[in-house]
């Protein structure tokens, strides 16, 4: 069965078609000029940042290079024919990496704390009073704006060199972020058994406790974990600045040039991560549904 | 049922003078031993020459030019670095979707590799990348990129393998080739996602691209690093209020681009 498709006569069509032209035109014009002002953007950013592909393209054999000395023992064997002599090092440095994920696992739990008392406050439908709601906020902002190295530099000056630089810099770079994400939560709560708590004649603290903790302890917990995972990376790197940790062996092994030694602790980290990864997101997902991972 | 007699609001007030007219010393009592405590409080503070008063006013002394080079600096290389990871990503992450490469054997390795490639940290390919391209902002660039181009990979693979297959099949079926189905049936799907995604990266990287400086990667890492180490706080202060201040600027352009972009919806 054919069914003959009617064709608008000339003159309708000729306009139907100008608008239609126009419109894409109108579209193509603002996509030029967005992606023109972007090109511009990335050519000032380049020579911000001094890019330059001739260095870039002469020295990449280095990296290339870089990748085949550290993969090269000493005797210029290659690191997996001698397993021994290449993680030689292997009890000092798991001990470094347990130290890594305990800085982590201190500093989540204090962070997830300090959130979990601080976000209800920041919370719109909770907080008590909206100029306390504001202050909160704001000191949450920083909290996650100033990255947790730049803690841990300072806290190293105050308390010295060691684990507890660390650990204080991940608490408060957690309690940022998961005083914001707490809190979102608690925005997304359901208000009706606060307004049932609330009309038995509750105090606001009996609100929190028995009508919106209950609804958002599982989200907690999921956060967390997901911080947990991420201050693991975090504590990696910790070290850097000497705030305890793995970090302190691999930037020793990078700056002195111990070639085997650097892919030994890279390779032990991100198994370490993976390990982690794989651990919390199982977890995650047992606790709280398969949705939960997201 | 008896109803109560309206209180005679006089004479309540002639039975409890007490209640009614509280004496000034009583009234007056709360206030002043809060205000005696926190005067204490402030005495204290001021007394023991409490720190703070070290870091403010923030000031820059005169290296103010070489601060704002400095932040111009982060910025571009979060820029940049963003954007060459998401150029590079693309493609990488079409072979770890799983509608585009159905076989479990290629996307394996792939997703592994992309794996490997987040669980190292951004500082720690900044160390690499200075071992190859030498200290600057070129080796963070070159940071950013590597450590982003493994987070792109999965986001954006996990974004391919959300789009719909509807269209793709349409494509198939007007006769259109492999290369046809990704470019008009899942591109169209694809982009405004990924956008999204670059765009927030933008913005989350010129946080990390703060502190690649430390190790030596350019930025305004560099100087914050220096000035925390020889204890000049009053330049602490002012460089870390810089880094608020351009991180809030990125985040309320981003924010902007990403509501054009992507509409309301998925701005969340």
């Amino acid at each position: 069965m054919t069914v003959a498709v009617s064709i608008l006569p000339e003159q309708q069509l000729a306009v139907l078609n100008e608008a239609y032209r126009r419109a894409v035109a109108r579209k193509r014009l603002r996509l030029t000029l967005a992606t023109a002002v972007f090109f511009a953007a990335l050519v000032v950013a380049s020579i911000g940042a001094e890019v330059n592909l001739r260095t870039f393209f002469t020295y990449f054999g280095n990296f290339v290079g870089y990748f085949d000395r550290i993969f090269t023992l000493e005797n210029g064997a290659r690191v997996w024919t001698d397993i021994g002599e290449w993680f030689w090092g292997c009890r000092k440095w798991l001990w470094m990496l347990g130290e890594t994920i305990l800085i982590s696992y201190v500093g989540t739990l204090f962070g997830a704390i300090l959130a979990f008392l601080l976000n209800f406050f920041a919370a719109e439908n909770t907080s008590p009073a909206p100029w306390l709601r504001f202050v909160i906020r704001r000191v949450l902002e920083f909290a996650r704006t100033v990255p947790g190295i730049v803690f841990a530099l300072i806290f190293v000056i105050a308390f010295g060199l060691g684990p507890m630089a660390g650990v204080l810099a991940i608490a408060i770079h957690s309690t940022g972020a998961l005083g914001k994400l707490f809190s979102e939560i608690v925005e997304n709560a359901d208000m009706k058994p606060v307004e049932g708590v609330r009309s038995t004649g509750a105090s606001w603290v009996s609100c929190m406790r028995f009508a919106v903790l209950p609804q958002v302890a599982a989200g907690y917990a999921s956060y967390a974990l997901l911080r947990f995972e991420i201050n693991v990376r975090e504590a990696s790197v910790m070290g850097f600045v000497g705030a305890g940790g793995i970090g302190q062996e691999l930037v020793v092994a990078v700056r002195k040039f111990y070639y085997s030694d650097v892919s030994a602790i890279l390779l032990l980290i991100v198994l370490t991560v993976f390990v982690i990864d794989i651990g919390t997101g199982w977890m995650r997902g047992r606790l709280f549904g398969k949705d939960a991972r997201a | 049922m008896t109803q109560l007699p309206t209180p005679d609001s006089e004479a309540l007030r002639a039975r409890y003078p007490l209640v009614f007219n509280r004496p000034v010393s009583a009234r007056l009592a709360t206030p002043v031993m809060m205000f005696g405590a926190f005067g204490i409080f402030v005495f204290g503070l001021v007394d023991l020459d409490f720190s703070p008063a070290r870091l403010i006013p923030p000031d820059p002394g005169s290296s103010l030019p070489a601060y704002l080079v400095a932040l111009g600096e982060t910025l571009s290389i979060a820029l940049l670095g963003t954007t060459i990871a998401a150029v590079f990503a693309l493609p990488v992450s079409l072979l770890a979707a799983k509608n585009i490469v159905p076989s479990n054997i290629f996307r394996f390795p792939v997703r592994r590799l992309l794996d490997s490639i987040r669980g190292v940290d951004t500082l720690i390919w900044a160390l690499v990348w200075i071992n190859v391209v030498g200290l600057g902002p070129f080796a963070g660039v070159l940071a950013i990129a590597v450590s982003d181009f493994g987070a792109f990979g999965k986001l954006f693979s996990e974004a391919i393998e959300a789009a719909d297959k509807k269209q793709v099949e349409g494509i198939r079926a007007s006769g259109g080739n492999a290369l046809h189905e990704i470019r008009f049936g899942l591109m169209p799907q694809v982009l405004p996602v990924i956008a999204g995604q670059v765009l927030y990266f933008i913005e989350s990287n010129t946080r990390s691209a703060t502190i690649i400086g430390i190790v030596g990667a350019g930025g305004i890492g560099l100087q914050l690093a220096e000035q925390i180490r020889v204890l000049e706080w009053q330049k602490v202060s002012f460089l870390i209020l810089m880094i608020l201040v351009a991180v809030a600027a990125i985040d309320w352009i981003s924010g902007k681009l990403r509501f054009a972009i992507i509409g309301r919806r998925a701005v969340a």
